[in-house]
């Protein structure tokens, strides 16, 4: 067991590397999706509703899979010789794809919780658009999104786990292979759950104090 | 002579604010049906008329939060570049930063106040000048705290907007308007969300600005109110101003029936 304490914590550093990747991404690609879907544009709203469908409707397992086997021969037929795709990038593809879907939805709904009045105010003492977002809509959003987007993170965390599959080395990798060797299955398992529970309960406290950071003083929610 | 050329910045008399012909249908559902109106400097404007007669409407094409389907205006002289609505499509801004630009001379208070509620109301006053008029920071917090002290909130400018009653969020909202100095002030319904006995902090604001010689147009349900600050009054009946004139003269002897009518069921 006790050489496995390091291999547990390359794992956890993993784990955290790929969650903190894919959550900086999906954030700024579900910024994009949401801002499409509401956008005025057929096209971009059309391709962000396809996207959030198709993403949200089909296993995370299977997008990873289909992103592993679907990147390898992608990358096989472009270059024209056989090169596998890392398992690294591959996850944080998937889960940067997956993040991305369900935070478009959060996003949305947080920009349309905003009254129609806070963009007219804006614009009626001649704020640009990009101004008005800034200053006006990004800040009231991020209020309202946060409960929901930590919760969104906390599940990100976890499905990490399933990048394992192809082969990554994170915590459920370690567990699952010292399980088999050690035959101590138990032991392993529940050494990744604490691991697992610890940068969960961390993220929570995180978010909790972010959100009493950025309330407005004295403001009822 | 074409009305745009009586305008041209430089001649004698530039209108503040001149709009002709304006039409807006919102659907198919016409709302102003050929509005023409002209508010000289100094002029402070009542536009009555009950719901659904367009007031509203007017005021909010006035500064483009909604896009008028016809119709010219001009600001200060400018006339702006504005696209005909054809065949279903609506109609459309042609110059973003003309509209930005003018929009920022031309102030709204609006009925709901429409205050940032992640913002002091210092914050709230002192955005305009800071990220459109580019003053430095210090110099558009003067500007605010300003304008906050004379609506009377100066004591209160630290405050977030919910922490004050809605007479006091609305003369931060006056204030918020005032600190991009614009050529005309436009107030739409500025009392109606308030409870009887906050409308007259805010009445009191408008009217001081209104002897200040300020540029203004105010629509409202408070006719006695209107009355007294405004030198023109211009009522509104199915998307059309059905009478116009000296406000004593629109109170006093209403040429047409329907007004008589009005003034005499709200007044």
């Amino acid at each position: 067991m006790n050489g496995f304490a390091i291999q547990f914590l390359h794992g956890l550093c993993m784990t955290v590397l790929v969650a903190a990747i894919s959550g900086v991404l999906g954030t700024a690609v579900g910024l994009a999706g949401a801002a499409s879907k509401l956008s005025a544009y057929r096209i971009p709203m059309w391709l962000a509703e396809v996207y959030t469908t198709v993403i949200r409707g089909v296993p995370e397992l299977l997008v990873i899979l289909l992103i592993y086997f679907g990147g390898t021969a992608a990358i096989t037929f472009a270059i024209g010789r056989y090169v596998e795709i890392s398992a690294l990038s591959a996850g944080v593809i998937a889960l940067t794809v997956i993040f991305g879907a369900y935070s478009t939805e959060i996003f949305r709904g947080a920009i349309l919780s905003i009254p129609r009045g806070q963009w007219e105010a804006a614009s009626s003492i001649g704020l640009k658009s990009w101004q008005i977002w800034l200053l006006v809509i990004l800040p009231q959003m991020v209020r309202v999104a946060l409960p929901a987007f930590c919760n969104l993170w906390i599940s990100l965390l976890k499905d990490t786990a399933l990048i394992s599959v192809v082969g990554l080395t994170d915590i459920m990798r370690v567990a699952f292979v010292g399980a088999g060797s050690m035959r101590a299955p138990l032991t392993f398992y529940l050494a990744a759950s604490a691991l697992y529970l610890l940068l969960t309960s961390v993220s929570l406290l995180a978010f909790r104090r972010l959100e009493q950071h950025i309330a407005v003083p004295g403001q009822l929610r | 002579m074409a009305p745009s050329d009586l305008d041209r910045p430089g001649c004698d008399d530039v209108a503040a604010l001149r709009v002709e012909g304006l039409e807006k249908s919102f659907g198919n559902y016409p709302v102003l049906r050929g509005v023409t109106l002209t508010a000289h400097r100094h002029e402070v404007i009542g536009i009555l008329g009950s719901s659904g007669s367009g007031k509203s409407t007017l005021l909010r094409c006035l500064n483009l939060l909604e896009l008028p389907n016809r119709g010219r205006m001009w600001v200060l002289g400018e006339r702006l570049k504005l696209r005909e609505a054809v065949n279903g499509r609506g109609g459309a801004i042609l110059d973003r930063r003309q509209i930005q630009r003018v929009r920022a001379s031309l102030g709204m208070v609006f009925q709901s106040f429409n205050l940032w509620p992640h913002r002091t109301i210092l914050e709230n006053v002192a955005e305009g000048p800071t990220h459109v008029l580019r003053q430095s920071r210090r110099e558009a917090i003067g500007v605010a705290e300003q304008y906050l002290a004379q609506v009377g909130l100066a004591d209160r400018r630290h405050h977030y907007p919910h922490q004050l009653s809605g007479g006091q969020q609305q003369r931060a909202g006056i204030a918020r308007a005032l600190a991009m100095e614009p050529a005309v002030l436009l107030f739409d319904e500025p009392t109606s969300a308030l409870d009887p006995e906050l409308t007259g902090e805010v009445l009191k604001v408008i009217r001081s600005l209104a002897e200040e010689g300020r540029t203004m147009l105010l629509v409202t349900h408070e006719l006695a109110f209107a009355r007294e600050v405004s030198t023109r009054a211009a009522f509104m009946h199915d998307g059309k101003i059905e009478e116009e004139g000296p406000s004593r003269q629109l109170f006093l002897e209403p040429a047409s029936e329907r007004l008589r009518r009005f003034l005499q069921s709200h007044y």
